[in-house]
């Protein structure tokens, strides 16, 4: 444990369990170092959020929590990350299966060209999470009412997801994700591409999905890190520079340059 | 100095804004001018080729009433098929005279000519005619039967123009004596041009007799390799651009396969051709002029355009299809298959429709492999007939005509360029179509 990144008192009081733990994890691209010694402990049931400048390093550490980046040329991980206390980038663990339990919603709606429905079922379909029909049929359903959006699609579930405006398919997005029954949801920058009304939507979905999993999301607005996390972490040039209870580090930041940022002095 | 100047006003132009208008202009004009040369440069095409090659469709018959004597074609009066099979073409050829004789006189028609310069213009064709339509119902021995035989290729050009009186000078083939015979025989409607669907179904004929001369085979032998082009082609090419595009590690092994694809899609068909001879005739002993040998070829030849055209269709599916099948757990694979690949689909088609209709109109490679001249009299009866059995292709065919010396031979060269180019163009139809039919779905 990094006793300089988080206390195990701040922990204890907010967050019963440990979700995902990060030790030590450096990342190089060709020879950028772009993530640095990271190490942080990721609570379940609760809304970590990842801030800090451009280029800091939020969305390459967000993304090596599903293996993402090994889809990257030349992108190497070292260190450990433990999702339940197993480690996921250990030889024996399939990425596939990593990011079923894993699930991941993107800076921009990608729905499939396809059906609504399509979208939806496509994972449990992969991963034979439903028996028949009438199964995977229930499973869209709870995944599409879990997102908030049921009653703005289930009209037309048959249209192509690709005509919904972009808030809708960004909450198609999280449905498909949600449909592959994941336990973390990494969210990156899910409400960039969206205007305000859809993004109060989205934080406000965000704050209801805690209840079955845990979220991680990466967020270039403060506002919202402090709206809807429990606990944040400030990256700055690739090193984790402050971690804690959201509260704590908006209001009484330990590091000098968390504060910088928070108040708007780099960036 | 950057100051405002209020005393300009904005309906004055001034003069660099007069020189930028005019160069605006005159680069709009280049454009329309360039578009008219090329319209006008289609136009002369297609008249010329519609002008020179319409004239293949038609054909001038003669129509005869022949008496099929039994002394001449079944001495014995059996109707054994053996026997009748023994009568050649050589047999029937004093039929064609008795029945031109016939006609002189009950018309009552004033020539000088022998019945051999008479029967002279009827096709070389007409014995064997006569003879496959006895041997198919030996009934008709011992009727007068009527048949429409071709014209010969002489006065088929006579009807159609193409020989005159003062064109023919001291031409063997033909005298001005028999044009005054064809012309009382035109008057008499027993000659008549027609639509002939002969040129479109049937096969090459030899020197002799352009009038016989058909396409009908050179396309089968055309669509022969156009299915083991499409067949090979199509999921090789779809499989290594697959590999190559979303598998394949980024090394100096596969910069060098890209390379080569890159530069084997500039090599000249010829050298396919060449290749095909030493590999496939030479070392595999295929045999010669077999479509399928010449299908092999194009698919050589036909490749690296798919797999150029299928690469960039599939560099076209934006990543984050993928990061979005990726991020629900779906394997390489399972993106590919699911995901990018349907996506890709109308720029593959695309690509191995333009790569086939390239392959349609090749004509150097099959030189090389003896897919060319007249090497097939008949229709292929059968599936692997069609793929081993000597044939040509339709451009080959072409080509064939084009060199040989008689000009009716020569209308038939421009009559091919036109099936060839109905071929073409329906493919590209098809292509079109199948591209708007794959966006919409998706």
């Amino acid at each position: 444990m990094n006793e300089n990144i988080i206390s195990h008192e701040e922990l204890a009081m907010t967050a019963p369990t440990i979700k995902i733990s990060a030790r030590n994890v450096d990342v190089h691209y060709d020879k950028t170092h772009a993530i640095r010694g990271v190490s942080a402990e990721i609570p379940s049931n609760s809304v970590t959020a990842f801030i800090g400048p451009s280029g800091c390093g939020k969305s390459t550490f967000l993304r090596c929590l599903n293996r993402m980046n090994d889809t990257i040329k030349n992108c190497q991980v070292s260190g450990d990350i433990m999702l339940d206390g197993e480690d996921i980038y250990d030889p024996k663990v399939d990425p596939v299966q990593l990011r079923a339990k894993v699930g991941m919603v993107f800076q921009k709606p990608n729905p499939f060209p396809k059906s609504i429905y399509d979208n939806v079922a496509y994972g449990p379909r992969i991963h034979g999470l439903a028996r028949d029909k009438s199964d995977l049929d229930g499973i869209v359903e709870q995944a599409l009412r879990r997102a908030a959006i049921w009653g703005e699609v289930k009209d037309r579930l048959s249209a192509p997801g690709t005509g919904l405006s972009g808030g809708q398919q960004q909450r198609v997005c999280i449905a498909r994700a949600i449909a592959t029954a994941p336990e973390v949801l990494l969210m990156d920058e899910p409400c960039s591409a969206l205007d305000p009304i859809a993004t109060a939507q989205i934080e406000e979905l965000i704050d209801e999905l805690r209840q079955n999993y845990s979220v991680v999301i990466v967020t270039h607005s403060m506002h919202q890190a402090a709206r809807i996390s429990q606990k944040t972490a400030f990256f700055h040039m690739g090193t984790l520079v402050e971690f804690g209870d959201t509260k704590t580090v908006f209001t009484n930041p330990r590091d000098p340059q968390t504060e910088s940022y928070i108040t708007g002095r780099i960036g | 100095m950057i100051e405002p100047n209020p005393h300009k006003s904005l309906f004055v132009a001034s003069a660099q804004t007069k020189q930028r208008a005019t160069a605006e202009k005159r680069f709009h004009m280049l454009g329309l001018t360039a578009i008219f040369i090329a319209l006008s440069m289609l136009a002369i095409l297609m008249t010329t080729i519609v002008a020179k090659g319409s004239g293949a469709f038609q054909q001038s018959f003669i129509t005869l009433d022949v008496a099929l004597l039994e002394a001449k074609l079944d001495k014995k009066g059996t109707r054994n098929p053996d026997n009748l099979k023994k009568v050649t073409t050589f047999g029937y050829a004093p039929l064609i005279k008795a029945a031109m004789e016939q006609i002189v006189v009950a018309r009552g028609i004033e020539t000088d000519l022998t019945s051999k310069d008479m029967a002279a213009i009827v096709s070389k064709s007409a014995a064997a005619q006569m003879r496959d339509r006895v041997l198919n119902d030996p009934r008709l021995i011992g009727t007068t039967t009527e048949f429409k035989f071709l014209a010969n290729s002489w006065i088929d050009g006579y009807l159609k123009g193409r020989v005159t009186r003062e064109t023919i000078g001291k031409n063997k083939n033909i005298s001005s004596a028999q044009l005054d015979f064809a012309d009382r025989l035109i008057e008499l409607g027993i000659i008549e041009k027609s639509f002939n669907i002969q040129f479109i179904l049937g096969a090459d004929a030899s020197d002799q007799r352009p009038e016989d001369a058909g396409i009908g085979v050179a396309i089968i032998g055309s669509f022969a390799m156009m299915c083991v082009v499409l067949l090979l082609a199509l999921p090789i090419g779809v499989a290594a651009s697959i590999y190559l595009e979303e598998f394949a590690p980024e090394n100096r092994l596969t910069d060098f396969i890209e390379v080569n694809v890159a530069n084997l899609a500039a090599v000249p068909s010829i050298v396919f051709g060449i290749l095909g001879l030493a590999f496939f005739i030479n070392m595999m002993h295929l045999p010669q002029s077999a479509p399928l040998v010449g299908g092999l070829v194009l698919t050589l030849m036909t490749l690296p355009t798919i797999i150029i055209s299928t690469r960039a269709a599939l560099k076209a599916v934006p990543p984050s299809i993928r990061s979005a099948a990726l991020g629900v757990g779906a394997s390489k694979m399972q993106t590919t298959i699911h995901h990018v690949l349907p996506l890709a689909t109308p720029g593959i088609l695309t690509g191995t429709i333009l790569g086939l209709a390239q392959a349609l109109g090749e004509t150097a490679p099959l030189l090389l492999i003896g897919m060319i001249g007249y090497v097939a009299t008949n229709m292929p009866e059968t599936v692997s007939q069609g793929l081993l059995s000597p044939n040509s292709a339709m451009p080959a065919q072409i080509y064939e005509w084009a060199k040989r010396a008689d000009p009716a031979f020569y209308e038939r060269a421009w009559g091919g360029i036109i099936i060839l180019l109905i071929f073409l163009v329906t493919m590209n139809l098809i292509a079109v179509r199948l591209r708007r039919r794959f966006e919409r779905r998706w």
